[in-house]
């Protein structure tokens, strides 16, 4: 249990997906500039991921791994190298399922998501996760907790951003600076923030 | 018409380098471009592999770009990017196992990095072969240009070294000179970016 909570609270703080990783900065940097859009759109990644991460945490150790089909009498088989193009249709699939699911029981959810949960398909912070779930060999409750606290910690930044963005209207930005580059260094300088929290381990 | 052709080629590429660059101006790609970027090995390795990727993917989009159905091409497209993504990271983990762990799962991350998608959709469904891939070799330099100076000043001020030699002279270390821990961290990356885009900017500016 304390390992849970010590994984959630380093895929929240420590290890951001964003903030240190720099995953999913495409959409980050493109809809940070309204805070209801972008609260929207974190929803919604923390939503998939949190589905997809286990999902696809299935499929690795029952279909790709080495060994993985050894339940069909191919212990030999290693299909790991398939992994990029599984997750990536997973990710797709599962962005349809989670859309067609959303619009069938609620609608209000829907029409506030709208055009963002199509796109989240291309989002790198999801497929970063899954391939992270691999790499560190989670165990399945593990992948779990991983994929909900990724999706907790882009949600956190990219709303932090979005209204640190609404103050910084009002400043004033030397002219080539303006736009991309200051999101940039405001960026860099929240995950200097986030980075404080190196030291809390439980 | 030849002599149209190659000053078309040319604006394909002279756009892509510089007034178009795939980072700085379209704020395409970043995801992977950053946490690559601490080591000047590492990110001369990932653009490679990126201009690999980009520049197939439009070719072969491109040759295929009569035959593909309007309404499924995204899946089209991102199959070809899979396919060569998967080809760039086993050539890697074959011949180059230790950069190929550092760049642990960015090199996957090509698969949903916008710059190859983006180019597939906007570039190679609408132009020839030949200059689609003359097209996606420009990106991947422009995007390289961006990571390879990035990950110049991360290692230089970082670790004090450059591509893994030491280059500040000892003599520095004595009269009190330190590595900059700031550089070598997430943050640190971001900023060298934001300065960059500023350089960029202030350049473009002048020259009008």
């Amino acid at each position: 249990m304390e390992e849970l909570i010590s994984i959630f609270v380093e895929s929240v703080f420590v290890g951001n997906i964003l903030l240190a990783y720099f995953l999913g900065m495409c959409s980050y940097l493109s809809v940070s500039g309204n805070l209801q859009t972008s609260f929207g759109l974190g929803v919604a990644v923390t939503f998939v991921t949190t589905i997809t991460a286990p999902a696809n945490w299935v499929l690795y150790h029952f279909l790709l791994a080495p060994g993985a089909l050894a339940w069909a009498g191919l212990p030999d088989m290693n299909l790991g190298f398939l992994r990029l193009v599984l997750f990536i249709a997973t990710i797709a699939g599962m962005v349809q399922v989670v859309e067609m699911v959303i619009d069938r029981y609620s609608q209000r959810l829907y029409s506030a998501l709208g055009v963002f949960l199509p796109l989240i398909t291309v989002n790198c912070a999801i497929l970063g996760t899954s391939l992270f779930m691999v790499e560190r060999r989670y165990t399945f409750s593990e992948t779990v907790v991983f994929g909900f606290g990724s999706g907790i910690g882009w949600l956190l930044a990219i709303v932090a951003m979005a209204t640190i963005m609404q103050k910084l209207r009002y400043a004033d930005v030397p002219e080539g600076l303006q736009g991309f580059g200051i999101r940039m260094i405001v960026t860099g300088l929240m995950a200097m923030a986030f980075m404080l929290f190196a030291g809390i381990t439980l | 018409m030849g002599l149209l052709a190659k000053s078309q080629t040319y604006r394909a590429i002279s756009e892509a380098l510089w007034q178009n660059n795939p980072i700085s101006k379209q704020i395409l790609g970043i995801c992977s471009a950053l946490a690559v970027t601490v080591q000047l090995n590492t990110a001369i390795v990932m653009s490679l592999a990126l201009t690999f990727v980009v520049a197939f993917s439009n070719l072969t989009i491109s040759l295929l770009r009569h035959q593909i159905p309007r309404n499924i091409r995204i899946i089209v497209e991102v199959a070809v990017i899979a396919t060569l993504v998967i080809l760039a990271d086993e050539f890697l983990r074959a011949f180059m196992f230790d950069i190929s762990k550092q760049l642990s799962v960015f090199v996957g991350l090509i698969i949903t990095n916008c710059i190859v998608m983006g180019r597939a959709e906007t570039f190679a469904m609408g132009n020839p072969p030949w200059r689609s891939f003359v097209d996606g070799v420009a990106n991947g330099v422009g995007y390289g240009s961006i990571l390879i100076g990035v990950a110049f000043f991360r290692e230089l001020f970082g670790s004090g070294k450059l591509l893994g030699f030491s280059v500040i002279p000892a003599s520095f270390y004595e009269a009190g000179y330190q590595d900059m821990g700031l550089m070598v961290l997430a943050p640190g990356a971001f900023i060298m970016i934001g300065l960059f885009v500023w350089l960029e900017h202030a350049l473009l500016k002048e020259k009008k």
